[in-house]
């Protein structure tokens, strides 16, 4: 695309125009994750450090395991690549399913969480 | 982003653990101000898309032709150490986004339901269902300027409010505010676990 049609595309593509690009064409069409259900803040850390482009990988798996050398949630994935969050369950379930990511379900998922964490989130704000 | 394995914090170590807070309330009563003010980034915003596969349990009537839904929600995080993070969620103002309110909710410490005396109704809902839900939670009255000021107990009167439930006035804009409102509300949600477990 050249750069006098990106601009002419920005005059019309605003914040109401909705999705350009329909939100599951990253995903192959698929709608559920292969594996897990990832909630929006189940925290997401790469397993390696650079991933090479493989058969089934695309350029928004790579973005993630890129995005995820930091840990970071469901959610701020979702936010940091622009692409709605379903989007993103599904592309997580193929980094699981190939090693290439680590979750970590969020404690409250578990059960109640422990007197010890909301000690410890009290102390971290009376800190902040 | 240029550090090994090595330096990854031990695998003995407590493993990190996210939590999330719920800041709910009627359009334009300051949500995303709090989330904002208190969180260590700028407000990111996340979508969820409603697809085909969930209009059969959305009232789609009259709108045949839209294909997706967009719900946008803003958050924020807060470092509390390397190994606790919390979030903070706005919740969709729309009404008809209660599947969004269940996801957000489920596993919540807490929830902030900021309210503007001007308009106190806006906030009925949310009180609601947080009450309905049995998720803690606390009303924060947000300062504008020009509103005539209420005493608490008025607030609290005028909202058929549990008297358990903390009461407090704040500026949304303000970070100390925003902090004193979140220490509240997790000290109330301290308590109410408490209670119910005593009651287990």
């Amino acid at each position: 695309m050249t750069l006098q049609g990106e601009s002419a595309e920005h005059q019309w593509v605003d914040d109401h125009a909705g999705p350009v690009v329909r939100p599951y064409a990253v995903t192959g069409g698929r709608a559920r994750p292969v594996t897990g259900t990832f909630d929006l803040i189940s925290l997401v850390t790469a397993t390696r450090k650079d991933v090479s482009p493989e058969i089934g990988l695309g350029p928004e798996h790579l973005a993630i395991v890129g995005l995820c050398q930091r840990m970071q949630s469901v959610a701020e994935i979702a936010a940091h690549l622009d692409l709605p969050v379903g989007t993103v369950r599904v592309l997580l379930g193929d980094l699981v399913a190939r090693s290439l990511v680590q979750i970590r379900e969020p404690q409250s998922t578990v059960g109640i969480p422990d007197h010890s964490i909301f000690e410890a989130v009290i102390n971290g704000l009376r800190a902040l | 982003m240029d550090y090994g394995h090595s330096e990854r914090p031990p695998g003995a170590a407590t493993l990190p653990t996210a939590i999330k807070i719920l800041v709910a309330g009627g359009f334009g009563v300051g949500k995303t101000t709090m989330v904002g003010a208190v969180s260590e980034t700028r407000p990111l915003r996340t979508e969820e898309v409603l697809t085909e596969s969930g209009v059969g349990i959305d009232d789609l009537s009259g709108v045949e032709a839209k294909q997706t839904t967009t719900v946008a929600m803003d958050f924020g995080r807060i470092t509390i150490s390397d190994d606790l993070v919390l979030y903070l969620f706005g919740t969709p103002g729309q009404d008809r986004f209660w599947f969004v309110w269940d996801e957000l909710s489920l596993g919540a410490i807490g929830a902030v339901v900021l309210a503007d005396t001007r308009r106190l109704a806006d906030c009925f809902p949310s009180i609601d269902y947080f009450e309905g839900r049995g998720t803690p939670f606390l009303v924060a009255v947000n300062c504008f300027e020009g509103a005539r000021e209420y005493r608490l107990d008025e607030v609290q009167a005028a909202l058929n409010l549990d008297p358990e439930v903390p009461v407090l006035l704040c500026d949304a804009r303000s970070r100390s505010s925003a902090k004193e409102v979140l220490i509240t509300l997790v000290e109330h949600a301290m308590k109410v676990r408490d209670a119910r477990r005593s009651v287990d």
